[in-house]
Protein backbone atom coordinates (compact mmCIF):
# COMPACT_ATOMS: atom_id res chain seq x y z
CA UNK A 1 0.00 0.00 0.00
CA UNK A 2 3.13 2.17 0.82
CA UNK A 3 4.52 1.97 -2.48
CA UNK A 4 0.75 2.43 -4.04
CA UNK A 5 0.55 5.45 -2.61
CA UNK A 6 4.26 6.43 -3.05
CA UNK A 7 3.58 5.99 -7.08
CA UNK A 8 0.62 8.08 -7.02
CA UNK A 9 1.73 11.23 -4.99
CA UNK A 10 5.07 11.51 -7.34
CA UNK A 11 2.33 11.02 -10.25
CA UNK A 12 0.19 13.81 -9.17
CA UNK A 13 3.63 16.07 -8.33
CA UNK A 14 5.49 15.44 -11.25
CA UNK A 15 2.18 16.31 -13.46
CA UNK A 16 1.92 19.61 -11.72
CA UNK A 17 -1.51 19.00 -10.10
CA UNK A 18 -0.28 19.12 -6.83
CA UNK A 19 2.76 21.40 -5.30
CA UNK A 20 3.47 19.33 -2.32
CA UNK A 21 2.67 16.35 -0.16
CA UNK A 22 1.44 16.36 3.37
CA UNK A 23 2.22 12.69 4.64
CA UNK A 24 3.97 10.65 6.98
CA UNK A 25 8.23 10.26 7.04
CA UNK A 26 10.47 8.03 9.05
CA UNK A 27 11.43 9.10 12.73
CA UNK A 28 14.61 7.83 14.15
CA UNK A 29 13.01 4.76 15.40
CA UNK A 30 10.84 2.10 13.54
CA UNK A 31 7.61 3.25 15.39
CA UNK A 32 8.04 6.91 15.48
CA UNK A 33 6.45 8.10 11.99
CA UNK A 34 5.88 11.93 12.21
CA UNK A 35 4.12 13.85 9.99
CA UNK A 36 5.59 15.21 6.80
CA UNK A 37 5.35 17.72 4.03
CA UNK A 38 7.35 16.28 0.54
CA UNK A 39 7.96 18.97 -2.32
CA UNK A 40 9.71 17.18 -4.54
CA UNK A 41 9.30 13.08 -5.91
CA UNK A 42 12.90 12.34 -4.46
CA UNK A 43 11.99 13.06 -1.01
CA UNK A 44 9.02 10.77 -1.17
CA UNK A 45 11.01 8.05 -2.35
CA UNK A 46 13.36 8.16 0.30
CA UNK A 47 11.40 9.08 3.40
CA UNK A 48 7.39 8.59 2.17
CA UNK A 49 5.89 6.00 4.84
CA UNK A 50 2.73 4.35 5.56
CA UNK A 51 2.38 1.57 7.82
CA UNK A 52 0.70 0.89 10.96
CA UNK A 53 2.97 3.24 13.02
CA UNK A 54 1.27 6.62 10.79
CA UNK A 55 -1.45 7.35 13.71
CA UNK A 56 -0.97 11.39 13.19
CA UNK A 57 -3.85 12.97 12.16
CA UNK A 58 -2.24 15.25 9.59
CA UNK A 59 -5.70 17.33 9.14
CA UNK A 60 -4.78 20.18 11.03
CA UNK A 61 -1.62 20.96 8.75
CA UNK A 62 -4.05 21.73 6.07
CA UNK A 63 -4.88 25.03 8.03
CA UNK A 64 -1.97 27.19 6.45
CA UNK A 65 -2.27 25.50 3.14
CA UNK A 66 -5.08 28.25 2.25
CA UNK A 67 -2.23 30.62 2.18
CA UNK A 68 0.63 28.73 -0.08
CA UNK A 69 0.34 28.49 -4.02
CA UNK A 70 -1.02 25.34 -5.62
CA UNK A 71 -2.82 22.45 -4.34
CA UNK A 72 -1.99 20.68 -1.71
CA UNK A 73 -2.17 16.59 -1.59
CA UNK A 74 -2.97 15.13 1.38
CA UNK A 75 -3.44 11.35 2.68
CA UNK A 76 -6.29 11.43 5.35
CA UNK A 77 -7.32 8.28 7.04
CA UNK A 78 -10.95 7.82 8.03
CA UNK A 79 -10.79 9.46 11.28
CA UNK A 80 -8.53 12.03 9.43
CA UNK A 81 -11.29 12.91 7.08
CA UNK A 82 -13.84 13.52 9.64
CA UNK A 83 -11.70 16.47 11.05
CA UNK A 84 -11.03 17.65 7.72
CA UNK A 85 -15.33 18.25 7.00
CA UNK A 86 -15.11 19.61 10.57
CA UNK A 87 -12.68 22.03 9.51
CA UNK A 88 -14.74 22.64 6.27
CA UNK A 89 -17.77 23.59 7.40
CA UNK A 90 -16.22 25.63 9.70
CA UNK A 91 -14.41 27.23 6.90
CA UNK A 92 -11.16 26.98 8.34
CA UNK A 93 -9.66 25.19 5.80
CA UNK A 94 -10.37 26.12 1.35
CA UNK A 95 -11.30 22.82 0.14
CA UNK A 96 -10.68 24.02 -3.51
CA UNK A 97 -6.88 24.10 -2.55
CA UNK A 98 -6.37 20.49 -1.34
CA UNK A 99 -6.49 16.96 -3.00
CA UNK A 100 -7.50 14.33 -0.54
CA UNK A 101 -6.78 11.16 -1.17
CA UNK A 102 -8.68 8.94 1.51
CA UNK A 103 -6.53 5.52 2.84
CA UNK A 104 -7.88 2.65 4.22
CA UNK A 105 -7.20 1.92 8.18
CA UNK A 106 -7.38 -1.66 9.81
CA UNK A 107 -6.34 -0.03 13.18
CA UNK A 108 -2.94 1.49 14.47
CA UNK A 109 -0.36 -0.22 16.77
CA UNK A 110 0.56 1.56 20.23
CA UNK A 111 4.27 1.34 20.66
CA UNK A 112 3.84 1.51 24.58
CA UNK A 113 2.06 -1.77 24.48
CA UNK A 114 4.82 -3.52 22.29
CA UNK A 115 7.52 -2.12 25.34
CA UNK A 116 4.77 -3.07 27.99
CA UNK A 117 5.60 -6.38 27.01
CA UNK A 118 8.98 -6.33 28.10
CA UNK A 119 10.31 -5.52 24.94
CA UNK A 120 13.21 -3.06 24.65
CA UNK A 121 15.64 -2.18 22.37
CA UNK A 122 13.53 -1.69 19.55
CA UNK A 123 15.39 -1.55 16.09
CA UNK A 124 12.49 -2.70 13.43
CA UNK A 125 9.35 -3.59 13.25
CA UNK A 126 7.67 -5.34 10.60
CA UNK A 127 4.02 -6.30 10.05
CA UNK A 128 3.85 -9.99 9.20
CA UNK A 129 0.08 -11.28 8.22
CA UNK A 130 -1.73 -11.02 11.61
CA UNK A 131 1.27 -10.66 13.74
CA UNK A 132 4.49 -7.69 13.99
CA UNK A 133 8.22 -8.86 14.00
CA UNK A 134 9.91 -6.75 16.31
CA UNK A 135 13.63 -6.52 15.63
CA UNK A 136 15.74 -5.84 19.23
CA UNK A 137 18.97 -5.41 19.77
CA UNK A 138 18.56 -9.01 21.63
CA UNK A 139 17.08 -10.65 18.95
CA UNK A 140 13.21 -11.17 17.30
CA UNK A 141 10.12 -11.11 18.92
CA UNK A 142 6.86 -11.68 17.68
CA UNK A 143 3.56 -10.28 18.93
CA UNK A 144 0.21 -10.13 17.33
CA UNK A 145 -1.29 -7.26 16.09
CA UNK A 146 -4.50 -7.25 18.19
CA UNK A 147 -2.87 -7.17 21.00
CA UNK A 148 -0.90 -3.98 20.61
CA UNK A 149 -3.81 -1.96 18.47
CA UNK A 150 -4.10 1.44 19.92
CA UNK A 151 -6.92 1.78 22.54
CA UNK A 152 -8.61 4.52 20.40
CA UNK A 153 -8.49 1.93 17.61
CA UNK A 154 -9.98 -0.83 19.11
CA UNK A 155 -12.88 1.50 19.79
CA UNK A 156 -13.17 2.43 16.52
CA UNK A 157 -16.10 4.55 15.70
CA UNK A 158 -15.53 4.40 11.88
CA UNK A 159 -13.54 3.53 8.95
CA UNK A 160 -15.63 5.21 6.51
CA UNK A 161 -13.99 7.79 4.56
CA UNK A 162 -15.70 11.22 5.34
CA UNK A 163 -14.48 13.19 2.60
CA UNK A 164 -12.32 11.71 -0.17
CA UNK A 165 -11.16 12.79 -3.84
CA UNK A 166 -9.54 9.38 -4.84
CA UNK A 167 -9.45 6.21 -2.48
CA UNK A 168 -6.66 3.84 -2.35
CA UNK A 169 -7.28 0.71 -0.24
CA UNK A 170 -10.39 0.07 1.03
CA UNK A 171 -13.08 2.21 1.84
CA UNK A 172 -14.97 1.02 4.99
CA UNK A 173 -18.39 1.39 7.48
CA UNK A 174 -19.58 3.11 10.22
CA UNK A 175 -19.57 0.44 13.70
CA UNK A 176 -22.42 0.57 15.36
CA UNK A 177 -21.38 -0.83 18.40
CA UNK A 178 -17.97 0.25 18.80
CA UNK A 179 -18.30 0.49 22.79
CA UNK A 180 -16.36 3.64 22.86
CA UNK A 181 -18.09 4.99 25.63
CA UNK A 182 -17.90 2.54 28.13
CA UNK A 183 -15.37 3.28 30.05
CA UNK A 184 -17.54 6.82 30.09
CA UNK A 185 -20.22 4.82 31.19
CA UNK A 186 -17.88 3.38 33.72
CA UNK A 187 -16.99 6.32 35.21
CA UNK A 188 -20.69 7.38 35.85
CA UNK A 189 -21.54 4.36 37.47
CA UNK A 190 -19.17 5.51 39.75
CA UNK A 191 -19.66 7.84 43.08
CA UNK A 192 -18.76 11.30 42.69
CA UNK A 193 -16.05 10.53 45.75
CA UNK A 194 -14.51 7.98 43.39
CA UNK A 195 -14.93 9.64 39.90
CA UNK A 196 -12.99 12.47 41.77
CA UNK A 197 -10.40 10.45 43.10
CA UNK A 198 -9.96 8.99 39.85
CA UNK A 199 -9.58 12.95 38.41
CA UNK A 200 -7.89 13.87 40.35
CA UNK A 201 -5.10 11.11 40.18
CA UNK A 202 -4.86 11.33 36.18
CA UNK A 203 -5.01 14.91 36.12
CA UNK A 204 -2.07 15.44 38.64
CA UNK A 205 -0.03 13.92 36.31
CA UNK A 206 -0.39 17.30 33.80
CA UNK A 207 2.87 19.10 32.81
CA UNK A 208 0.73 21.15 31.20
CA UNK A 209 3.00 20.58 27.69
CA UNK A 210 -0.05 21.59 25.79
CA UNK A 211 -0.08 19.09 23.63
CA UNK A 212 -3.49 17.79 23.58
CA UNK A 213 -4.20 21.74 22.68
CA UNK A 214 -1.51 21.57 19.82
CA UNK A 215 -2.57 18.58 17.79
CA UNK A 216 -6.15 18.81 17.92
CA UNK A 217 -7.70 19.47 14.91
CA UNK A 218 -10.38 21.16 16.49
CA UNK A 219 -7.94 23.95 18.44
CA UNK A 220 -7.54 26.10 15.82
CA UNK A 221 -8.11 29.20 17.01
CA UNK A 222 -5.38 31.61 16.10
CA UNK A 223 -5.27 33.56 19.88
CA UNK A 224 -6.25 30.10 22.48
CA UNK A 225 -7.73 31.35 25.58
CA UNK A 226 -4.35 29.75 27.34
CA UNK A 227 -2.07 32.43 25.32
CA UNK A 228 -3.90 35.13 26.90
CA UNK A 229 -1.20 36.30 29.96
CA UNK A 230 -4.23 37.80 31.58
CA UNK A 231 -6.10 34.22 32.00
CA UNK A 232 -3.14 33.86 34.88
CA UNK A 233 -3.02 29.97 33.09
CA UNK A 234 -0.85 31.26 30.31
CA UNK A 235 2.21 29.29 29.39
CA UNK A 236 3.33 27.65 32.69
CA UNK A 237 2.73 24.30 34.84
CA UNK A 238 -0.55 24.24 36.01
CA UNK A 239 0.42 25.38 39.78
CA UNK A 240 -1.90 23.70 41.71
CA UNK A 241 -5.27 21.14 41.44
CA UNK A 242 -7.45 23.79 40.49
CA UNK A 243 -5.87 24.45 37.62
CA UNK A 244 -5.56 21.62 36.52
CA UNK A 245 -9.09 21.02 36.24
CA UNK A 246 -9.65 24.59 34.60
CA UNK A 247 -7.28 23.62 31.55
CA UNK A 248 -8.38 20.25 31.10
CA UNK A 249 -12.74 21.49 31.50
CA UNK A 250 -12.07 24.41 29.25
CA UNK A 251 -10.15 22.54 26.89
CA UNK A 252 -12.34 19.81 26.16
CA UNK A 253 -15.79 22.36 26.54
CA UNK A 254 -13.88 24.45 23.47
CA UNK A 255 -13.92 21.44 21.17
CA UNK A 256 -17.51 20.04 22.43
CA UNK A 257 -19.83 19.82 19.52
CA UNK A 258 -16.52 19.96 17.34
CA UNK A 259 -14.32 17.17 18.78
CA UNK A 260 -14.92 14.07 15.76
CA UNK A 261 -13.34 12.13 18.25
CA UNK A 262 -10.30 11.21 16.22
CA UNK A 263 -8.23 10.57 19.68
CA UNK A 264 -5.37 12.66 19.73
CA UNK A 265 -5.08 14.14 22.21
CA UNK A 266 -4.83 10.91 24.41
CA UNK A 267 -1.90 9.59 21.67
CA UNK A 268 0.25 12.46 22.12
CA UNK A 269 -0.18 12.75 26.05
CA UNK A 270 3.63 12.56 27.56
CA UNK A 271 1.59 11.54 30.68
CA UNK A 272 -0.73 8.70 29.04
CA UNK A 273 -3.53 10.67 30.47
CA UNK A 274 -6.96 9.60 29.22
CA UNK A 275 -8.20 13.06 28.02
CA UNK A 276 -10.76 11.55 25.09
CA UNK A 277 -13.03 10.45 27.84
CA UNK A 278 -14.02 13.98 28.67
CA UNK A 279 -14.62 14.97 25.28
CA UNK A 280 -16.68 11.84 24.61
CA UNK A 281 -18.27 12.22 28.17
CA UNK A 282 -19.80 15.43 26.46
CA UNK A 283 -20.15 13.52 23.37
CA UNK A 284 -21.81 11.10 24.99
CA UNK A 285 -24.29 14.08 26.66
CA UNK A 286 -25.14 15.49 23.46
CA UNK A 287 -26.13 12.51 21.87
CA UNK A 288 -28.24 11.15 24.73
CA UNK A 289 -30.06 14.72 25.41
CA UNK A 290 -30.05 16.49 21.90
CA UNK A 291 -29.84 13.12 19.65
CA UNK A 292 -27.07 11.42 17.92
CA UNK A 293 -25.05 13.97 16.51
CA UNK A 294 -21.07 12.85 14.41
CA UNK A 295 -18.69 15.70 14.26
CA UNK A 296 -17.26 15.93 10.69
CA UNK A 297 -20.00 13.57 9.05
CA UNK A 298 -21.63 16.58 7.21
CA UNK A 299 -20.48 19.68 5.84
CA UNK A 300 -23.58 21.72 6.73
CA UNK A 301 -25.46 20.25 9.79
CA UNK A 302 -25.16 22.49 13.02
CA UNK A 303 -23.61 21.14 15.56
CA UNK A 304 -25.64 20.73 18.90
CA UNK A 305 -23.84 23.95 20.88
CA UNK A 306 -24.49 26.33 18.57
CA UNK A 307 -28.43 25.31 17.83
CA UNK A 308 -31.21 24.09 20.34
CA UNK A 309 -34.77 23.22 20.37
CA UNK A 310 -37.62 24.42 22.05
CA UNK A 311 -38.25 21.67 24.71
CA UNK A 312 -34.22 21.12 25.70
CA UNK A 313 -33.90 19.38 28.95
CA UNK A 314 -33.21 21.61 31.75
CA UNK A 315 -29.72 21.59 33.69
CA UNK A 316 -31.27 20.34 36.69
CA UNK A 317 -31.57 17.27 34.43
CA UNK A 318 -27.51 16.68 36.15
CA UNK A 319 -28.75 16.90 39.43
CA UNK A 320 -31.69 14.55 39.28
CA UNK A 321 -29.38 12.05 37.74
CA UNK A 322 -28.53 9.41 39.57
CA UNK A 323 -29.83 10.95 43.17
CA UNK A 324 -27.75 9.17 46.30
CA UNK B 1 -7.57 27.97 65.45
CA UNK B 2 -11.47 28.69 64.65
CA UNK B 3 -13.57 25.75 66.73
CA UNK B 4 -17.69 25.58 66.33
CA UNK B 5 -17.92 28.14 64.02
CA UNK B 6 -20.92 27.98 62.01
CA UNK B 7 -20.26 27.92 58.10
CA UNK B 8 -21.82 30.40 56.01
CA UNK B 9 -21.90 30.02 52.21
CA UNK B 10 -20.39 32.11 49.71
CA UNK B 11 -22.84 31.76 46.93
CA UNK B 12 -22.15 33.10 43.56
CA UNK B 13 -25.47 34.34 41.39
CA UNK B 14 -25.15 35.75 37.81
CA UNK B 15 -28.50 37.30 36.90
CA UNK B 16 -29.73 38.73 33.71
CA UNK B 17 -30.04 42.18 33.36
CA UNK B 18 -33.71 42.07 32.12
CA UNK B 19 -35.35 39.48 34.15
CA UNK B 20 -33.41 37.97 37.15
CA UNK B 21 -31.76 41.34 38.13
CA UNK B 22 -34.60 42.83 38.37
CA UNK B 23 -36.71 40.20 40.02
CA UNK B 24 -33.98 40.56 42.69
CA UNK B 25 -34.89 43.96 42.93
CA UNK B 26 -38.37 43.13 43.23
CA UNK B 27 -37.63 41.13 46.48
CA UNK B 28 -35.88 44.04 47.77
CA UNK B 29 -38.42 46.03 47.64
CA UNK B 30 -41.15 43.92 48.41
CA UNK B 31 -39.67 43.46 51.83
CA UNK B 32 -38.48 39.51 51.40
CA UNK B 33 -35.47 38.29 53.15
CA UNK B 34 -32.99 36.31 51.35
CA UNK B 35 -29.22 35.45 52.76
CA UNK B 36 -26.79 38.35 52.61
CA UNK B 37 -24.02 35.90 51.31
CA UNK B 38 -25.58 35.97 47.76
CA UNK B 39 -23.06 37.85 46.16
CA UNK B 40 -24.95 38.93 42.45
CA UNK B 41 -23.55 39.18 39.47
CA UNK B 42 -25.38 41.63 36.91
CA UNK B 43 -24.86 39.89 32.99
CA UNK B 44 -26.65 41.21 30.01
CA UNK B 45 -28.17 37.87 29.20
CA UNK B 46 -27.76 34.17 31.16
CA UNK B 47 -25.77 33.33 27.87
CA UNK B 48 -23.31 35.84 28.66
CA UNK B 49 -21.73 33.35 31.17
CA UNK B 50 -18.85 31.66 30.30
CA UNK B 51 -18.00 28.42 31.86
CA UNK B 52 -14.94 29.79 32.54
CA UNK B 53 -16.85 32.64 34.97
CA UNK B 54 -18.26 29.46 37.25
CA UNK B 55 -14.91 27.69 37.58
CA UNK B 56 -13.59 31.61 38.22
CA UNK B 57 -16.23 31.69 41.20
CA UNK B 58 -14.97 28.75 42.49
CA UNK B 59 -11.45 29.02 42.53
CA UNK B 60 -12.10 33.13 44.21
CA UNK B 61 -14.19 31.35 47.21
CA UNK B 62 -17.60 30.60 45.87
CA UNK B 63 -19.21 27.63 47.28
CA UNK B 64 -21.99 27.38 45.46
CA UNK B 65 -22.63 28.86 41.74
CA UNK B 66 -26.70 30.30 40.68
CA UNK B 67 -27.24 31.45 37.24
CA UNK B 68 -30.67 32.96 36.93
CA UNK B 69 -32.15 33.91 33.73
CA UNK B 70 -35.09 35.02 31.99
CA UNK B 71 -37.77 32.02 31.29
CA UNK B 72 -37.27 29.79 28.05
CA UNK B 73 -39.16 31.94 25.47
CA UNK B 74 -38.58 35.67 26.99
CA UNK B 75 -35.77 36.56 26.45
CA UNK B 76 -34.53 40.21 25.31
CA UNK B 77 -32.48 38.91 22.80
CA UNK B 78 -34.95 36.43 22.12
CA UNK B 79 -32.80 33.26 22.36
CA UNK B 80 -29.70 33.62 24.21
CA UNK B 81 -31.25 31.32 27.22
CA UNK B 82 -31.70 28.57 24.72
CA UNK B 83 -28.00 28.54 24.42
CA UNK B 84 -27.29 29.19 27.73
CA UNK B 85 -29.71 26.12 28.73
CA UNK B 86 -27.68 23.32 26.80
CA UNK B 87 -24.21 25.32 27.50
CA UNK B 88 -24.62 24.77 31.30
CA UNK B 89 -26.25 21.18 31.25
CA UNK B 90 -23.12 20.04 29.46
CA UNK B 91 -20.99 22.05 32.07
CA UNK B 92 -22.95 21.13 35.24
CA UNK B 93 -22.48 17.28 33.85
CA UNK B 94 -19.19 17.32 33.57
CA UNK B 95 -18.36 19.27 36.85
CA UNK B 96 -20.03 16.08 37.70
CA UNK B 97 -18.15 13.91 35.85
CA UNK B 98 -15.29 15.30 37.32
CA UNK B 99 -16.23 14.41 40.81
CA UNK B 100 -17.77 17.92 41.98
CA UNK B 101 -20.98 17.73 43.98
CA UNK B 102 -23.51 18.07 41.27
CA UNK B 103 -25.73 20.48 43.90
CA UNK B 104 -23.10 23.11 43.62
CA UNK B 105 -24.43 24.03 40.72
CA UNK B 106 -27.73 25.29 39.72
CA UNK B 107 -29.76 26.95 36.96
CA UNK B 108 -33.22 28.73 37.39
CA UNK B 109 -35.37 30.84 35.74
CA UNK B 110 -36.33 33.81 37.80
CA UNK B 111 -38.25 36.72 35.34
CA UNK B 112 -38.37 40.33 36.72
CA UNK B 113 -42.23 39.74 38.07
CA UNK B 114 -40.82 36.68 40.46
CA UNK B 115 -39.31 38.68 43.40
CA UNK B 116 -40.86 35.82 45.32
CA UNK B 117 -39.59 33.30 43.22
CA UNK B 118 -35.94 34.55 43.68
CA UNK B 119 -36.16 35.09 47.04
CA UNK B 120 -37.53 31.05 47.53
CA UNK B 121 -34.34 29.88 44.91
CA UNK B 122 -32.10 31.66 47.07
CA UNK B 123 -33.37 30.48 50.42
CA UNK B 124 -33.24 26.91 49.61
CA UNK B 125 -29.99 27.56 47.75
CA UNK B 126 -27.82 28.57 50.44
CA UNK B 127 -29.55 26.10 52.66
CA UNK B 128 -28.42 23.15 50.27
CA UNK B 129 -25.08 24.42 50.12
CA UNK B 130 -24.75 24.66 53.58
CA UNK B 131 -25.58 21.49 54.32
CA UNK B 132 -23.23 20.54 51.69
CA UNK B 133 -20.19 21.86 52.96
CA UNK B 134 -17.71 24.29 51.98
CA UNK B 135 -16.73 23.83 48.40
CA UNK B 136 -12.97 21.56 48.41
CA UNK B 137 -12.84 20.06 45.34
CA UNK B 138 -12.85 22.91 43.52
CA UNK B 139 -10.98 25.13 45.51
CA UNK B 140 -7.64 27.03 45.14
CA UNK B 141 -5.48 26.80 48.27
CA UNK B 142 -3.94 30.38 47.06
CA UNK B 143 -6.88 32.33 47.09
CA UNK B 144 -8.05 30.90 50.42
CA UNK B 145 -7.98 34.20 53.13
Amino acid sequence: MQEVMKKRAIELLESGEVARVIGWKKGEFAYDATPAIFETADEIEKDFVYDDFTAANVSKYLLKVKTLDGKTLVFLKPCDTYSLNQLTAEKRVDREKIYVIGVGCEGKADVEKIKARGISGIVGIEADGDNYTVKTVYGDETVAKADVMADRCITCKSKKLAAYDEIIGEDGEEIANSGRFDLVEKLEQMTSEERFEFWQGELSRCIRCNACRNVCPACTCEQCVFDNPASGVAQKAAADSFEEKLFHIIRAYHVAGRCTDCGECSRVCPEHIPLHLLNRKFIKDMDELYGEYQAGEDEDVKHPLISFTYDDAEPSIVRERGME
Amino acid sequence: MQVNEKFVPTIVAFCCNWCSYAGADLSGTNRLQYPANVKIIRVPCSCRVNPMFILRAFQRGADGVIICGCHPGDCHYTTGNYYARRRMTMLFSMLDFMGIERKRTRLEWVSAAEGAKFAATMNSFVEEITSLGPNRRLEDLRCKK
